[in-house]
C-alpha cells in the first residue's frame, strides 16, 4: 500500500534567493492523523503548497498515494483538500455558493455537490448561514467554511495549515471532534498547528521541520518518552517560607504556596510527595509547567537535532 | 479528468461568472446601454444628421457595427480582467489552482465568463441600437462569428492583464491607454478611405480595424477591408494570445510561487 504522502530530498529557492527548503523528507501512512509542526518560517506552508500545486519545487520528489506530483499531478490533486491558513475564498460569494463551485472544480455535478454541501456544512454547524455572505461570518466560522470546501470532494488526504489558528476554544474542541471522526473514517490527516496541545491529542506520528529541513519524524508517543525531565507546578495546602533540600529534585519556590520542580524520567512522583509530606508540606493539586510536547519541541528546535 | 468532469468543471467557472455579473447588472450591463446610447444620441443623431452618407450609408447606421463591437470589446476585456484579478487578489483562485481542473480548462473558464458577458453587453446594446438606426443583417454567420471571436480574443487579453497586474491601477491601464485608443482609432466612426495616406497605412497595423470592417460586412455588406483577411487576422490573434495565456499558467506567472 503507497502512502498517502510520500516526500523526498524537497528543495525550494525562492527567485529572490531565499531558501526555504533544504531538503525535506515526510512519509505519511495512509489513515495517520499527521502532526507537521515548527516554527515560523520553518517551511511547512511551503511543503504544503509544493504538494498542493500553489508552489513550485525546486528539486525533489513528491508523491501522494503514489501519484507522482511531476507527471500525474491532476490524479494527485484529486486525492487532496486543502484548508489554507490563510481565508482564499471570495468574500462576496454566499457560503454554500462557495463550497458547490469547489465541487464543480472537481468535476462533481451539481445535484450531487448540492447534497454534500449541505451535508458537511450541517456537520460543521454553518448550515443556518449557508445564504449569507462569507464575509458575513465569525473568524472561527470561516475557517470552518474552508474545512467544509476542503471536503465537499471527499478527498483522502485532508492537509489543514493552522486551522484553529484564532479559534476559541469550545469551536477547537468541536473541531477536534469533528477531525477524529474524519479520520476514523478513513480519511488521512496532516496538521500543521502551533497549539502544540492539540497536536499531541489528536495526532498519531509527527515530524518537525526546522530552517527547511526534517529534524524529527517519528511517533507521538516515542518522541514524549525522549523527554528526560518534565516540570510541574505543585500547589500546596499551606504557605512556606523555605523549601527542604531534596535528593534528586530541583525543587523552587514560585510563591509562599506554589513550588516547581524539575524531576528526571528516572525519578518517581510519589517519593517526592512522600519526602515533602515528611517535611510538613501537603500537595493540593499539580499540574504540567508545560505541555509535554511544547518541551520536546522547544528542546528539538533549539537544538536543531537530537 | 473525464470529458464529462470537465465539462462540469467548465460550465461551474461560466455560471460563476454569468452570475457575478447579472448580481451586479447595474455595473455591467448597463452603463454600456447608456455609453452607447448616448454615442447614438450625440454622434449619430445629432452630428451624423449634417453628414454625408458612407458608402452609401447614412451615419447613424454606419456607426451602428463599430458601436456593437466596442460595447463587447470592452465588456468581455474588462470582466475577465477584474473578475481574475479580483480572484488573485483575494487568493480565491487557488480554490481553482488545488483543483484537478487542467490549465487550459481555467483559461477557458474565464474566458466563457468574458463571452457570455461580451455577448449578452452586445445584444443589449444592439437592443439600444434599434431604437435609434435601422438595423441590418447582411451575413448572419459573419456578424455571429466575429462577435465570438472578438470577445474570445479581449476575455484573452483581458487574463494575461490580470496575471501580469498587482495592484488594481495596473487593469486600468491597459483599458485606458491601449484599448480605447485603438478602438477609437479603428474605424467606428469614419472609412480608412477618409484617411490621409501615412495615417491610413498606420490604420492597417490596429487590429481592431480589422474586426470592426468585418462586423460592418456582416450587418452593412461593405469593408475598408477584405472579410477574409480580417477573419484571419483575427484568428491569428487568437491562437498567439491562447498559447502565450497558456504557457503563463503552465509556467505559474502571476498566480503559482
Amino acid at each position: 500500500m503507497s502512502p498517502a504522502l510520500s516526500i523526498n530530498n524537497l528543495h525550494k529557492t525562492f527567485p529572490n534567493g531565499n531558501v526555504a527548503l533544504q531538503g525535506v523528507d515526510l512519509e505519511v501512512q495512509q489513515g495517520d492523523f499527521f502532526a507537521l509542526l515548527g516554527p515560523n518560517g520553518a517551511g511547512k506552508s511551503t511543503t504544503i503548497g509544493i504538494v498542493c500545486s500553489l508552489v513550485r519545487k525546486s528539486s525533489g520528489n513528491v508523491q501522494v498515494f503514489g501519484h507522482n506530483i511531476d507527471t500525474h499531478m491532476e490524479a494527485a490533486k484529486s486525492c487532496i483538500g486543502l484548508v489554507p491558513q490563510e481565508y482564499n475564498f471570495n468574500q462576496f460569494e454566499p457560503v454554500a455558493e462557495i463550497v458547490i463551485n469547489q465541487a464543480g472544480y472537481y468535476g462533481i455535478e451539481r445535484k450531487l455537490a448540492v447534497k454534500r454541501a449541505e451535508k458537511y456544512l450541517r456537520q460543521l454547524e454553518l448550515w443556518n448561514r449557508r445564504k449569507d455572505m462569507a464575509r458575513e461570518l465569525s473568524g472561527g466560522m470561516k475557517r470552518r467554511l474552508m474545512i467544509a470546501r476542503a471536503l465537499v470532494h471527499e478527498p483522502r488526504l485532508l492537509i489543514l495549515d493552522e486551522p484553529t489558528a484564532g479559534v476559541d476554544i469550545e469551536i477547537r474542541r468541536s473541531m477536534w471532534k469533528f477531525l477524529r471522526e474524519i479520520n476514523a473514517q478513513g480519511t488521512t490527516i496532516i496538521l500543521t498547528t502551533h497549539y502544540l496541545e492539540e497536536a499531541e491529542n489528536l495526532c498519531k506520528h509527527i515530524a518537525i521541520i526546522n530552517n527547511g529541513v526534517t529534524i524529527e519524524s517519528t511517533e507521538m508517543k516515542s518522541l514524549l518518552t525522549k523527554l528526560h525531565v518534565e516540570t510541574f507546578v505543585l500547589n500546596l495546602r499551606q504557605s512556606v517560607n523555605a523549601l527542604p533540600a531534596i535528593q534528586g529534585y530541583e525543587l523552587q519556590l514560585v510563591d509562599d504556596s506554589t513550588i516547581e520542580v524539575s524531576i528526571s524520567k528516572e525519578k518517581s512522583i510519589n517519593a517526592l510527595f512522600e519526602e515533602l509530606s515528611r517535611h510538613g508540606i501537603d500537595v493540593l493539586s499539580m499540574r504540567n509547567k508545560t505541555n509535554r510536547l511544547e518541551e520536546m519541541f522547544i528542546r528539538l528546535v533549539e537544538e536543531g537535532a537530537l | 479528468m473525464t470529458l464529462h468532469q470537465q465539462y462540469v468543471a467548465f460550465s461551474t467557472i461560466v455560471i460563476k461568472e454569468f452570475m457575478r455579473f447579472i448580481r451586479i447588472w447595474i455595473q455591467t450591463v448597463l452603463p454600456a446601454m447608456i455609453t452607447m446610447g448616448l454615442y447614438f444620441v450625440i454622434f449619430g443623431n445629432l452630428i451624423g444628421s449634417q453628414l454625408s452618407p458612407i458608402h452609401g450609408f447614412g451615419y447613424m447606421d454606419y456607426i451602428v457595427p463599430g458601436i456593437i463591437l466596442m460595447a463587447i470589446i470592452n465588456n468581455s476585456y474588462a470582466n475577465v480582467v477584474s473578475s481574475c484579478f479580483s480572484s488573485k487578489f483575494q487568493r480565491h483562485i487557488e480554490e481553482m489552482l488545488v483543483s484537478p481542473m487542467p490549465n487550459y480548462l481555467i483559461l477557458l473558464g474565464f474566458v466563457g465568463g468574458g463571452l457570455t458577458r461580451g455577448l449578452v453587453v452586445g445584444v443589449a446594446v444592439t437592443l439600444v441600437a434599434a431604437f435609434f438606426a435601422d438595423l441590418q443583417v447582411h451575413n448572419l454567420a459573419v456578424i455571429l462569428i466575429v462577435a465570438v471571436l472578438t470577445s474570445i480574443l479581449f476575455a484573452l487579453g483581458g487574463f494575461i492583464n490580470a496575471i501580469f497586474a498587482k495592484t488594481f491601477d495596473d487593469i486600468s491601464i491597459i483599458p485606458t491607454f491601449v484599448l480605447t485608443p485603438l478602438t477609437y482609432l479603428g474605424g467606428i466612426f469614419y472609412s480608412v478611405d477618409m484617411l490621409p495616406g501615412f495615417w491610413q497605412s498606420l490604420s492597417y497595423a490596429n487590429p481592431i480595424l480589422y474586426m470592426i470592417n468585418a462586423m460592418r460586412y456582416g450587418m452593412l455588406g461593405v469593408s475598408d477591408i477584405d472579410v477574409g483577411v480580417a477573419l484571419g487576422i483575427i484568428v491569428a490573434f487568437v491562437i498567439v494570445l491562447y498559447t502565450y495565456s497558456i504557457y503563463l499558467l503552465r509556467k505559474g506567472v502571476g498566480i503559482r510561487t
